[in-house]
């Protein structure tokens, strides 16, 4: 190697070469504003709407609701925002390097592409689980302290529930995920994001207009309705189990990364 | 040294880069000259490994760039002024780009004081000038100490004091024995910096020379003499063989003498010479004449000259 290096010589092991781009890499997701407001804007709606939910939702609530509703779904209520900031954090992590021009500086300091895209993916996933787990039980631990009655409590030793809880960050880092092979596959901010949230939403609107034994068949295993299993605490009806549900959304986003993993080399940056 | 052999890149059907072959030697500075959509970047992203090529292929000191594990170390390269995400922090660019090839603070500190970024360090590249993100970019490219430095349009934005303070920076880097491989339309910019050049037009090699063989053989070149005697001097010329051209009473165009021989011939006839000078057309002229062709989008077959080096 070069006589002239800045630095002092360091074992050729390969590990060494993936720690350095997994450092890189985490460098890259801290050092841009975009990710800290968008990970405050997440967990931050996740406990606003879990405290707006305990107070306001109680006292609307009929008897047989009160029965009947899950009351993890709605304290992790603040979901419904925060998976869009974890899927545009998880798509922008990469599609900002297309955007910017910074993929050839990324690129020209990493050339093994797969590597540089694995550390990424790990990088995302642990940032994303963390955040996202933490968000989810403080929004779990919030909407017990603002319960306005007990009718909704539970307490976070019950069964399934400290899986529910955490199944809400599961499922966050799973989006983002699944935003991640879809920015590495299409490379643009707009078209990623519109793939992602269309993958997300639509299927599930058009399943309705499906005749009824369709949706039976299909609906269980559409992304959203395969995801949503492992935040819920009971299994409802004609829906999988949280654990399977699970594995299927995890599919959807294995397949995109996998598609984006075999892309990256084959493709001129 | 950067070795080209044979280097292609097709876009579907346009031809970015054909055939190209040519050695970028250590210890100089070499220039890439070539009109606008020649393939100069095509090629630097070809070296790079950013673009693969249709056939042929290059090598960096020995080895294709993709095989290197920290290539920041070998290789630094800065091609397009903004290849940085504008919400980043100048320090926190080079920091991230610097710990994927193990390289420390220290030497990110060294690079923001060498370019002279310092001061603006922790403001985001986004809201910098086109010359201050080019300063960037040379200081991401400088952050391996890396003996190849190649730089696509490095004087692009730059004010006059940057100019000369990256063509200064280009010719110590090559002093030490590094190889330097700058790419530029700006021909005069090339005469003050590069040794050799490397010309292409669409995408073929057009010449690879140095700066001095290259004006030498350029068609324009002549000896200008003034004297009260011009008529008698052109006659013992025009009787030697020498082609020459009269403008006005005083003034002859000598081609095909030098200006010892004219100087000579003068004294030993002894005849007054006022003025004895070699006129040699400019590099940007001598550009002109043999790029001609491929900015007109022709066949530039007829305009390819043998490689005199």
């Amino acid at each position: 190697m070069a006589a002239t290096t800045a630095t002092p010589p360091r074992p050729y092991a390969a590990l060494a070469g993936v720690t350095d781009v997994l450092r890189s890499e985490f460098c890259k997701l801290r050092s841009v504003r975009s990710t800290w407001w968008t990970l405050i804007f997440a967990v931050a709606s996740n406990i606003v709407l879990a405290a707006l939910a305990a107070i306001f939702l109680p006292a609307h609530l009929s008897a047989q609701q009160k029965d009947t509703l899950d009351s993890i779904r709605v304290s992790l209520a603040g979901l419904h925002l925060s998976q869009i900031a974890f899927g545009a954090l998880g798509v922008l992590f990469i599609t900002s390097e297309y955007g910017t021009g910074m993929i050839r500086a990324t690129l020209a300091a990493v050339p093994r592409r797969r590597l540089m895209l694995g550390a990424k993916t790990i990088v995302f996933a642990a940032t994303a689980l963390i955040v996202g787990t933490l968000g989810c039980l403080a929004a779990y631990f919030v909407f017990q302290v603002s319960l306005s009655s007990d009718t909704l409590r539970t307490s976070i030793g019950d069964p399934g529930v400290l899986r529910a809880v955490t199944g809400g960050g599961l499922y966050l880092t799973v989006l983002g995920l699944l935003g991640l092979g879809l920015g590495a596959v299409l490379r643009s901010s707009a078209g990623a994001i519109a793939a992602l949230f269309g993958l997300l939403f639509v299927p599930t609107i058009l399943a309705d207009i499906l005749p009824r034994a369709w949706q039976n068949t299909i609906g269980p295993y559409l992304p959203m309705n395969a995801g949503d299993a492992i935040y819920s605490l009971h299994r409802a009806t004609g829906s999988l189990g949280a654990w399977s549900g699970f594995g299927i959304f995890c599919l959807y986003a294995a397949s995109a990364l996998g598609i984006g993993f075999l892309l990256i080399t084959r493709r001129d940056a | 040294m950067i070795e080209a052999v044979g280097l292609t890149k097709r876009y579907g059907s346009t031809v970015a880069v054909d055939d190209l072959s040519f050695a970028v030697p250590a210890g100089q500075v070499t220039g890439f000259l070539g009109p606008n959509g020649a393939g100069k970047s095509t090629t630097m992203r070809l070296i790079l490994g950013l673009d693969a090529p249709t056939s042929g292929s290059v090598t960096v000191n020995g080895r294709p760039y993709t095989a290197y594990r920290r290539p920041l170390l070998e290789v630094g390269a800065l091609l397009e002024a903004k290849a940085m995400h504008g919400g980043r922090s100048a320090y926190n660019h080079l920091r991230c780009l610097a710990l994927s090839n193990g390289i420390g603070r220290a030497r990110v500190d060294q690079v923001l004081d060498l370019v002279g970024l310092r001061a603006v360090a922790g403001k985001r590249s986004g809201g910098f000038s086109l010359g201050m993100g080019q300063r960037l970019g040379i200081a991401a490219a400088l952050l391996g100490d890396p003996r190849v430095l190649m730089l696509d349009e490095p004087v692009n934005g730059l004010d006059p004091e940057g100019v000369v303070w990256i063509r200064t920076l280009l010719k110590s880097l090559a002093a030490q024995g590094r190889t330097v491989f700058l790419s530029s339309h700006l021909m005069s910019e090339m005469a003050l910096t590069a040794d050799r050049l490397i010309i292409i037009g669409r995408g073929r090699l057009i010449a690879e020379t140095t700066v001095e063989a290259f004006l030498a053989t350029g068609s324009g070149n002549f000896v200008r003499v003034r004297s009260p005697q011009a008529a008698a001097l052109a006659t013992r010329l025009e009787a030697r063989g020498v082609t020459v051209v009269c403008h006005g009473d005083d003034t002859l165009h000598v081609t095909g003498a030098t200006t010892d021989d004219v100087g000579a011939l003068a004294t030993a006839n002894g005849l007054t010479v006022q003025e004895l000078s070699t006129q040699q057309v400019s590099l940007e002229q001598r550009y002109l004449e043999l790029t001609g062709d491929s900015v007109d989008f022709r066949p530039a077959a007829d305009a390819r000259v043998p490689a005199s080096n």
